[in-house]
């Protein structure tokens, strides 16, 4: 394996093992903005060190099913991981899956988990299945118009030519369009990994939780690997912001020098919008339900507008 | 040609046996049961052998009819049609060998309308002058219709029958007009003068004949808001003939779509594509969110298909747009999406409706409201049905996620167009295609998570046993395809440049690896993004097994909020899964509902409580019943003709004879 291709494959690797580290910084950085202390940032390793050894109950009135959804899940979460470019301007599996694909592969992990919430037949499961059903799928044309505008930036769908496009703008990167699709993609990631002020990742009250409603009946080591999952799903989500619509950064090629700054650029962006989205997690409230297809019509006119700027920009009227 | 011929020969038999065998119902099923597979085989093998030759065979009666030649050929994309047909023919017909049991008390016509549906569906693909076309096109509708009203006992099946007919031959009726104005032009029904003729016809005349085209095919296809019938028409029928009518009968609406367009017209102006591309959106969305909200899991389906031939048309509305711009390679590959669509979804949808014809066969229902809990009962049909809804979201590494992952390639290859409006055209329908794949996926939760997860929410369902044997043999083969054709897009895609290369004269759908899907753009690979995630799978299990040991899991229930057992009554039903898009999408269901709750006005605990909810048909409301109410308007005026008495038509008879008399006399007449 060439140098580049093992960074490429260690990039992926690193995304999986830190994205609960990232999960940590935010809860942490929350908790510094509302004036209390916190868990440590590694907090998310020993909870799922926790569930990991934990034993697993399962419903009666379940089926295989509610076994498979934890590796469906973490199976497909971690192969869309390794589509995703981050301190290296490349991907482990380059040809084999691209921007569109990569939308589709995480609606795999999604769609198991909606039937595992329905399997154990509480109505609790049933609702979660249903609202997130309603949720992703208006957040879909959005999130996939927001990739459509990187991806005429760079003339192509590969992620990882995607994202050495971007590092190769420089100041360049700055235009109307990506700063719109970017946007919209983060009102996207905060709908799509259950953050608020679409879903709240910290509650359990009946009626309004999406995400931890679908899991409930998850146990023990399922769990753990759902929670993984998820973890590393807003991982990958703010990678790509990273990558693919904030300039410079991705190193692209594989020398040592170039591979630290791209790592150090990578993590000082992920910081940056882990600040982000901390802070809206704490100057918003949870939005009512059948508001949430508003925030995400929100997020398609802002796609739809970065889309008809780049239109505007790069090709002429 | 021979064994195309062989194939009909074994259908004839098989209409033949199931006509005399009728009085002993299991052997006229199994008769016509088996001989339709047989003939369907043949003519599966014999089509995909003539897909990749390149020699076109043909074959001409002409002592049958006075006025015109049946004349059949073999061209490339006639070729895939009718292997679509035969293959699907043949899961169907391995199905109907124990399915069909549940219509045993008509096997014989059942049978005897099955072998003729198929071969005529087959043959209007190979049809190769008008006259052939419409004789099998008729065929078909007729075949099919009767197979509809087949439970004529029902009112709700002979109201679909009738709806079918009256829209089916209001469509043969444009088709027939169009094929008279190409015959104006060229004189002759020949499909191979047509195609010399049509480049050169005006440009009036060459729209004419492509809205005829669009409106006649389109109503066989089930584009939205022609696809009334549909709904109505496939659920009725068996679940066998249910997924050939879906599965590749509104295929052939989409060929004959292609040949006049693509084949007899060539390339015409941007507005043809464009129009097509928002009628296919417009089928897409509207099948997929009326599928969200059907209760009924045949109709549900049935919805579905007018999504996916939405789907199927904004692929080659892109193909339109692209040769109509010149832009030869990039036409091909939006038809090469189009034409892997069509195949997909022949193969999931029939899979879906063969598992739902068993579900309801076992069962005894097709409302998701009484299913539930199957997964424990027929754990192969939900692992199947399963495999379908998973193709049918699109999701990889199944066959569905293939091609809408190269529409989405052609749609944003748009954007490289000239001129603003086909750029933003592009884009619109690209997100009316992502929201249609988030909703598609919703819909098929709802389809299997209610009917086959859970506890059963009937005594039909909790009884419900294992679909028999040849129906799960034809599930598990079309369960394969759906998986084989995702995982090999190269493959595929090779095999349809030569249908792609009849259209638009260019089969350059991008060759690569057998497992690698490319355009222009970019690529996937399905094979290996299944790889990776199995592989990731892997490490996780072996994760868990080292951190935490070997431990099997311990049952227990359910908790239901501290009652003292689950029952059936609070899971969440299909009427609730689907409320947030009927909140959401109120503007087009406009929901109503009234609850009455039935005891005297005060008390807290009503003895019971009336529930009822619908939603508006909004497009028959708009669309559909003005101008009847006009149609009926007229023929109540026309009936004062008609009054009954003899004497007022012998003075009827009087009149026109004294008018013809003075046309005559006056020497207006001969």
């Amino acid at each position: 394996m060439t140098r580049a291709g093992a960074a490429a494959f260690g990039q992926s690797l690193a995304l999986i093992a830190l994205a609960p580290l990232l999960a940590g910084l935010i809860k942490r950085l929350k908790a510094t903005l509302q004036n209390r202390r916190g868990p440590d940032l590694i907090q998310p390793y020993r909870d799922l060190w926790k569930a990991m050894r934990k034993e697993t109950v399962v419903s009666e009135t379940a089926s295989w099913v509610t076994l498979a959804v934890p590796y469906v899940v973490f199976g497909g979460t971690a192969a869309a991981a390794f589509l995703v470019p981050a301190a290296l301007a490349d991907t482990p599996l380059g040809p084999a899956g691209d921007a569109i694909a990569l939308v589709y592969l995480l609606a795999v992990p999604r769609f198991f988990l909606a039937l595992g919430g329905l399997d154990a037949g509480s109505a609790f499961g049933g609702m979660g299945s249903s609202r997130e059903m309603m949720i992703s799928s208006s957040a879909e044309p959005a999130l996939m118009l927001a990739l459509f505008a990187a991806a005429l930036e760079a003339g192509t769908t590969n992620l990882g030519a995607m994202a050495r496009r971007m590092a190769e703008l420089g100041w360049a990167g700055f235009n109307p369009g990506l700063a719109l699709a970017a946007a919209a993609l983060f009102l996207v990631a905060l709908a799509e990994c259950g953050r608020l002020p679409v879903d709240n990742p910290a509650t359990h009250l009946e009626l309004t939780m999406v995400h931890e409603a679908m899991i409930l009946e998850q146990s023990g080591r399922g769990l753990g690997l759902i929670e993984w999952a998820g973890m590393l799903k807003l991982a990958i989500f703010l990678t790509l912001l990273a990558d693919l619509f904030l300039p410079w950064g991705a190193a692209l090629g594989a020398d040592w020098t170039q591979l630290g700054l791209g790592a150090a650029l990578c993590v000082l962006k992920l910081c940056a919008l882990a600040v982000a989205v901390a802070l809206v997690e704490t100057a918003t409230a949870k939005l009512r339900l059948f508001r949430v297809p508003d925030f995400l019509g929100t997020a398609f006119v802002l796609a739809l507008l970065a889309l008809l700027s780049q239109g505007v920009v790069r090709i002429g009227l | 040609m021979e064994p195309i011929l062989g194939a009909m020969a074994a259908l004839a038999l098989g209409a033949l046996a199931s006509l005399l065998l009728r009085g002993s119902p299991r052997l006229a099923r199994l008769y016509s049961c088996g001989l339709a597979g047989a003939g369907c085989a043949l003519l599966a093998a014999a089509c995909a052998a003539a897909l990749g030759g390149a020699q076109a065979a043909g074959l001409t009666w002409s002592g049958w009819f006075p006025f015109a030649a049946l004349e059949l050929r073999l061209t490339p994309l006639g070729a895939l049609f009718s292997a679509l047909v035969g293959a699907c023919g043949l899961a169907a017909s391995v199905h109907g060998l124990s399915y069909a049991e549940e219509y045993d008390h008509r096997a014989g016509w059942l049978g005897f309308c099955y072998c003729c549906f198929l071969p005529a569906m087959a043959l209007v693909p190979l049809a190769a002058n008008a006259f052939t076309f419409l004789f099998f096109w008729e065929a078909m509708t007729l075949a099919s219709f009767f197979i509809v009203v087949l439970e004529h006992e029902n009112p709700r099946n002979r109201q679909a029958g009738w709806l079918y007919l009256v829209m089916s031959q209001g469509a043969t009726v444009l088709i027939l007009l169009l094929f008279l104005r190409l015959h104006g032009a060229c004189g002759s029904w020949s499909f191979a003068d047509f195609r010399a003729a049509g480049p050169g016809l005006p440009s009036r005349t060459r729209d004419l004949i492509f809205l005829l085209a669009l409106v006649g095919f389109g109503t066989k296809a089930g584009l939205a808001p022609l696809h009334l019938w549909l709904p109505q028409a496939h659920p009725a029928a068996p679940g066998h003939v249910s997924a050939c009518m879906s599965g590749v009968m509104v295929k052939t609406g989409l060929y004959g779509f292609l040949l006049v367009v693509f084949g007899f017209l060539g390339p015409g102006p941007w507005w043809w594509g464009a129009l097509v591309l928002a009628v296919g959106a417009a089928s897409a969305l509207l099948g997929v969110l009326y599928a969200v909200l059907e209760p009924d899991i045949k109709r549900l389906l049935a919805y579905s298909t007018v999504e996916n031939v939405g789907i199927i048309f904004m692929a080659a509305a892109m193909g339109l747009i692209f040769s109509s711009f010149g832009r030869e390679a990039a036409a091909a590959a939006a038809l090469g999406a189009a034409l892997y669509h069509a195949v997909n979804h022949a193969a999931f949808k029939s899979l879906l409706f063969l598992a739902a014809g068993s579900v309801a066969k076992s069962s005894g229902t097709r409302d998701l409201e009484r299913l539930g809990g199957l997964i424990k009962a027929m754990p192969r049909t939900a692992l199947f049905f399963l495999a379908g809804c998973l193709a049918l979201s699109a999701l990889p590494p199944f066959n569905g996620f293939v091609s809408e992952w190269l529409t989405f390639q052609s749609l944003l290859s748009g954007f490289g167009l000239p001129g603003t409006p086909p750029r933003i055209l592009c884009l619109l329908a690209a997100g009316a295609l992502a929201l249609t794949g988030g909703v598609a996926a919703a819909t098929a939760v709802k389809a299997f998570g209610t009917g086959f997860l859970a506890l059963p929410r009937s005594s039909g369902a909790a009884a419900a046993r294992e679909a028999g044997r040849p129906e799960l043999l034809a599930l598990a083969v079309l369960a394969a395809a759906c998986l084989a054709l995702g995982l090999v897009p190269g493959k595929v895609l090779g095999v349809l440049s030569g249908p792609v290369a009849g259209l638009v004269g260019f089969g350059g759908v991008p060759a690569g690896a057998a497992s690698v899907a490319t355009s222009g753009l970019g690529g996937c690979s399905p094979a290996i993004l299944l790889a990776a995630a199995a592989a990731a799978a892997a490490a996780a299990w072996a994760l868990g097994r080292r951190l935490g040991g070997p431990g099997s899991a311990r049952r227990a229930p359910t908790w239901a909020c501290g009652m003292p057992g689950l029952t059936p009554r609070m899971e969440y039903s299909a009427a609730a899964f689907s409320k947030p898009f009927r909140r959401v999408f109120g503007f087009l269901y406009q929901p109503r509902r009234e609850i009455r709750p039935s005891a005297p006005a005060g008390e807290y605990f009503p003895a019971s409580i009336a529930y009822s909810a619908g939603i508006r048909q909004l497009i028959l409301e708009t669309l559909y019943h003005p101008p009847a109410r006009v149609l009926m308007r007229f023929s109540h005026a026309a009936r004062r003709l008609q009054a009954g008495s003899i004497n007022l038509y012998l003075g009827y008879l009087l009149v026109a004879l004294g008018v013809l008399l003075a046309l005559f006399l006056s020497g207006r007449l001969g």
